[in-house]
C-alpha cells in the first residue's frame, strides 16, 4: 500500500509537534509495510523557478541524525516533493497578511514574531499575497502532483486545513479516497473567536473526506459537534511519541532547588498565566523551588509583566525559545513538568517529560490525558489544584518517584507502530467503501 | 560679570553578558568583558584621550582662566585602569593643573539615593575614598546619579558635608524662575545648589550637529554671545564627557568648537569660568528651592521614570536593595564588587517601555533587543548571585560553629 501524505513539516524544520508527529507516523507506516510520498511547501527564497522538487528520502537530514543511518527499509517507502510556497505551521491569515505587507514595504525574507528569541522562516515573494490564496494555489499544484503520480499511491492523507484543498484537489484527480487528520480545530487555536474562514476550510476537508483522524477523543467530539461531521467518519487514533536512540549525558545541575517547568509556546491556548499563579501560590509556602518558563510567544511579555508585579522574578525564570539538544536538557533539569493548556489536542510534550523520568502535572482539557495514567490531571483554570500537585511532588519524594519510574514504563508503551497500524486500518477501510461506491 | 560653569559628567557601565537560565548555579562571571573592552577602548580614542589633551592645552594657554568641573564614577575608574590605563593618567594631569574640580557622586552611578539613606551613604563614602585614592581630592561639591535631586537627596548630601550640590533647571520645578542664578536647598538652607541651563546645554550635546536645527552650524563665536546675552549671574553648562568625539564625532567640528571655545568667552570682560564649588561661594543663593519629588536630567518628563517607571523596573530594584544585609554581612571585597555593578542605573535604563518622546536616546544607549529582555538577562545573572550570597553566608555560620 502507497499513501500520498500532504504535510506541512518535516524535521528538522519544525516549529511544533507537527512535523515530530509526522516523523514517527512515516516511520510507524514504513514497517507495517506502508509507503510513504510526502509533499510538503518548502519556501527556498532563492527564487526557484520549478515549483516542485522531489527529494529523497536519503537527503532529509532530521534532527536525530540522518534518515538513511540505519533505516534503510524507511528510505525505501519515503520520498518527499517539496513544492514551494510560504505556507508554514502555526499561522492565521492575519499573520500571513501582515508578512507579506512586510515583505513588499521591506523586503525581508523573514518572518518573525516580533518577541524574542522567535523562530524565524524563509519568505518568498513570489507567492499569494494572502494566506486562502496561497492555499488555493498550493491544491492547484497539489492537482499536478496527484496526476504526475497517477497509479502509483492507493489512498491520501492530508494534515490540518492548510492542505485540505490539496487533498481534495488530488481526490477529484484521482478519484482515490481522501483521509484528512485533525491535528488541532480552530476552537483550540482562537478559542470561541474562530476565523470562520479557516473553519470553513476545515469543514469542507472533513466532509469531503472518506475518512476523519483526531488526535483525541477530545478533538473527535469537537469534529462531531461543532462541525456537524457523521460520527461513524471520524476514528480516534491517538498520538504516540518515539524518542532519540541515544540519550543525552545529563547537565550539571547548577541549582540545588527543585525546578518546575512549563516549556512550550507562550500563547493563549498553552495556559501560561495559570502556570504563573500557581507558581505564586506554591512561592508562598516552600522556597526551596524555581520555575522555569520555556518558550516563546504573543504571551510573553504579558506573562514577564505578570512575574514582576508578582515579585517572584528572582525565582521564575524564562529562557526564550528552545532548539534541539536544549529541550531534552530542559526536561533533564526538571522535577516537574507542567502543561496547563487551556484547550490541548493531544499535547506531545509531556511525553518527553516523562520519557527523561520528570513526573508531569496535565490540563484535564488535553488530549494525552486520555491516554495517560500516570499524570496528575487538573483543571486547567484550578490554579489551587495546581499548586496542590506542584507541592505535593516537590516536597514527597515517594509521590514523585512513583509517577517518574510508572510514567516511563507507561510513555514507553506509546509506540508509533501501533498507532500506524490503527492509520493503517483506517486505510484499508476507506480504500474498501471507496472500492464499494466506485463499483 | 557672569560665571560660566562647565561640568562634565564621565561614566561607563559593567555590561553584563548573555545569561541563560542554563548558566545559573554554574556560572559565575557575569560580564561580557569583549564588549565592555572594545566600548571603553574606542571611547577612549574617540573622545576622553583627544578631549583631555586638547583640554589641558586650553587651561594651560588661557594661566587659570579656564576652568571646569568632572565626575567620575567608580565603574569608569575600574574600567580606565583595567583597559585604559593612560585616560586616568590624563586625568590625573588635569586634576594636577589646580583649574580642575572633581565632585562627588555615587561610586556605581547608582540609584542608592532612591532606596535608603544607608545604601547612600555607603555609595558615596565609597566614591569618595576611590577619589582620595586615586587624585588625592576630597571633594566638597555633590552630584547625584543623572542630577537625580529631591530635598531629602539634598539634605543627605548636606549631612554629609557637601557645600554644592546640582540639579535639573526643570520646568516644573522653577516654574517662571531662571536656573542662572544660585539657590538654596529647602531643607538644608546651607547647602547651595546649581541648576543646569538645559537650553543651552543641550544646544551642545544634542543639537550640535543637527542639520536641520536653525542655528546649524553652531560656532563658538555665536554661542559665546548667546551667553553674554544670557540674564542671571551664572551659566550651569552640564553635559556628558562623551558628548565630545562620541555623541558628537569628531567631523562634526565639536573639537575646533571647544578650542575656540574658552578665546571667544574670555574676550567678553562680562564673561568667567569657574568650577562648581567656586561658583557657588561666589554669588548668594537668590531663592529657596522647592524640589518635593525626585527630579533628574532624563528625558522630557526630567523625573525618574526612566529607571523606576514599570513594574520590572520596581521589581528588579526592589530585589536588588532586598539582599544588601546578607552582601554586607559578609565583608568579603569579591561580592561587594558584584554589589556594585550590579546597582548600577544603566541596567534599569535598559528596562524602561517608555518609548514615545525618547525612544531614540533610550534604544541609542540599549544593547538588547528590548527591555523584557533586558529584565531576564538582569534577573538570572541576579538569582545566581543571591544563591552564592546565600551560600556563602551558611557556610560562615559554619564555620562559626565549629571554631
Amino acid at each position: 500500500m502507497r499513501v500520498l501524505m500532504f504535510g506541512w513539516e518535516f524535521p528538522p524544520h519544525i516549529a511544533g509537534g507537527l512535523g515530530t508527529a509526522c516523523y514517527g507516523m512515516t516511520r510507524g507506516l514504513a514497517r507495517n509495510d506502508v509507503g510513504v510520498t510526502f509533499v510538503m511547501p518548502h519556501a527556498s527564497g532563492d527564487e526557484d523557478e520549478r515549483f516542485i522538487r522531489i527529494v529523497n528520502a536519503s537527503d532529509v537530514e532530521t534532527v536525530f541524525g540522518n534518515v538513511s543511518e540505519d533505516s534503510s527499509d524507511i528510505v525505501e517507502k519515503l520520498s518527499f516533493i517539496h513544492i514551494d510556497s510560504n505556507m508554514v505551521p502555526y499561522l492565521s491569515p492575519e499573520d500571513y497578511v501582515s508578512y507579506h505587507d512586510e515583505f513588499v514595504k521591506t523586503g525581508s525574507r523573514f518572518w518573525e514574531t516580533g518577541d524574542i528569541w522567535s523562530q524565524r522562516y524563509t519568505f518568498s515573494g513570489k507567492y499569494g499575497a494572502n494566506l486562502l490564496e496561497e492555499v488555493a494555489r498550493y491544491a492547484i499544484v497539489a492537482a499536478q502532483v496527484a496526476k504526475n503520480l497517477e497509479g502509483q499511491f492507493d489512498v491520501i492523507h492530508a494534515h490540518d486545513w492548510l492542505t485540505y484543498f490539496a487533498g481534495i484537489a488530488a481526490k477529484r484527480v484521482s478519484g482515490k479516497p481522501l483521509v484528512v487528520h485533525m491535528h488541532a480545530t480552530e476552537f483550540d487555536r482562537s478559542g470561541e473567536n474562530i476565523n470562520t474562514r479557516t473553519y470553513s476550510i476545515e469543514r469542507a476537508g472533513m466532509q469531503a473526506a472518506d475518512r476523519v483522524i483526531a488526535v483525541s477523543n477530545l478533538t473527535r467530539k469537537i469534529v462531531i459537534e461543532r462541525y456537524g461531521i457523521p460520527a461513524h467518519k471520524v476514528v480516534t487514533v491517538h498520538n504516540a511519541v518515539r524518542f532519540a536512540e541515544k540519550d543525552l549525558a545529563v547537565p550539571e545541575r547548577g541549582v540545588e532547588d527543585k525546578v518546575v517547568t512549563f516549556l512550550g509556546r507562550i500563547t493563549f491556548q498553552k495556559g501560561p498565566d495559570y502556570f504563573v499563579e500557581a507558581a505564586a501560590k506554591v512561592l508562598k509556602r516552600v522556597k526551596n523551588v524555581r520555575f522555569v518558563m520555556a518558550g516563546s510567544g504573543d504571551m510573553m511579555n504579558h506573562v514577564i509583566r505578570r512575574v514582576a508585579r508578582l515579585g517572584i522574578s528572582d525565582r521564575f525564570h524564562f529562557t526564550g525559545f528552545l532548539r534541539g539538544d536544549n529541550v531534552q536538557k530542559m526536561f533533564q533539569l526538571s522535577d516537574v513538568y507542567v502543561m496547563p493548556s487551556v484547550s490541548e489536542p493531544f499535547g506531545i510534550s509531556p511525553l518527553e517529560a516523562m520519557r527523561s523520568n520528570v513526573p508531569v502535572i496535565i490540563s484535564k482539557q488535553s488530549g494525552v490525558a486520555e491516554v495517560l495514567t500516570y499524570a496528575v490531571k487538573v483543571d486547567y483554570w484550578d490554579v489551587d489544584a495546581m499548586a496542590d500537585a506542584i507541592y505535593g511532588l516537590i516536597t514527597y519524594p515517594a509521590l514523585s518517584k512513583m509517577f517518574a519510574t510508572k510514567g516511563l514504563e507507561e510513555v514507553t508503551g506509546l509506540k508509533w507502530n501501533n498507532a500506524a497500524a490503527k492509520i493503517k486500518r483506517v486505510y484499508e477501510d476507506a480504500i474498501n467503501e471507496n472500492n464499494q461506491n466506485t463499483k | 560679570m557672569k560665571t560660566i560653569c562647565l561640568y562634565f559628567q564621565v561614566h561607563q557601565p559593567w555590561r553584563l553578558k548573555t545569561y541563560r537560565f542554563f548558566n545559573i548555579g554554574n556560572d559565575h562571571n557575569y560580564l561580557d568583558d569583549l564588549s565592555n573592552r572594545a566600548i571603553m577602548q574606542k571611547i577612549a580614542r574617540e573622545c576622553y584621550l583627544p578631549m583631555n589633551s586638547l583640554l589641558l592645552r586650553l587651561i594651560n594657554e588661557n594661566k587659570g582662566a579656564f576652568r571646569i568641573s568632572f565626575s567620575l564614577t567608580g565603574t569608569v575608574v575600574e574600567q580606565f585602569k583595567l583597559y585604559a590605563p593612560e585616560v586616568l593618567e590624563s586625568f590625573k594631569a588635569l586634576v594636577n593643573t589646580g583649574c580642575v574640580e572633581l565632585l562627588a557622586e555615587t561610586y556605581s552611578h547608582s540609584l542608592a539615593a532612591l532606596s535608603s539613606e544607608e545604601d547612600f551613604k555607603e555609595q558615596v563614602q565609597l566614591h569618595t575614598k576611590m577619589l582620595k585614592k586615586e587624585f588625592g581630592v576630597k571633594p566638597k561639591a555633590f552630584r547625584n546619579t543623572e542630577l537625580i535631586y529631591s530635598d531629602a537627596i539634598g539634605a543627605m548630601a548636606a549631612e554629609m558635608g557637601f557645600k554644592t550640590i546640582l540639579a535639573e533647571g526643570a520646568k516644573h520645578i522653577l516654574g517662571w524662575k531662571t536656573p542662572d542664578y544660585v539657590y538654596a536647598s529647602a531643607e538644608n538652607q546651607a547647602l547651595r545648589v546649581l541648576l543646569r541651563n538645559y537650553k543651552l546645554s543641550d544646544d551642545i550635546a544634542f543639537r550640535f550637529s543637527n542639520q536641520s536645527w536653525d542655528e546649524y552650524p553652531l560656532t563658538a563665536n555665536k554661542y559665546a554671545s548667546w551667553l553674554a546675552a544670557a540674564e542671571g549671574e551664572v551659566i550651569n553648562l552640564f553635559m556628558d564627557y562623551e558628548t565630545f568625539g562620541e555623541h558628537q564625532k569628531a567631523a562634526t567640528g565639536i573639537f575646533d568648537f571647544v578650542k575656540a571655545l574658552p578665546k571667544e568667552v574670555l574676550s567678553n570682560p562680562e564673561l568667567c569660568f569657574a568650577t562648581v564649588s567656586e561658583t557657588a561661594e561666589k554669588y548668594q543663593p537668590v531663592s529657596v528651592l522647592h524640589c518635593p519629588h525626585a527630579m533628574s536630567w532624563a528625558d522630557e518628563e526630567r523625573d525618574i521614570t526612566a529607571w523606576l517607571g514599570n513594574d520590572l523596573q520596581n521589581e528588579a530594584f526592589g530585589k536588588l536593595y532586598s539582599l544588601r544585609d546578607k552582601v554586607k554581612s559578609l565583608h568579603n571585597a569579591d561580592y561587594d564588587y558584584v554589589w556594585n555593578f550590579l546597582q548600577t542605573s544603566d541596567h534599569f535604563y535598559y528596562m524602561a517601555t517608555k518609548w514615545l518622546s525618547d525612544g531614540d536616546v533610550h534604544s541609542y544607549f540599549n544593547p538588547y533587543g528590548s527591555s523584557y529582555e533586558a529584565f531576564i538577562n538582569y534577573m538570572n545573572v541576579f538569582s545566581d548571585f543571591q544563591i552564592e550570597v546565600e551560600k556563602q553566608i551558611t557556610e560562615k555560620k559554619k564555620r562559626k560553629k565549629n571554631a
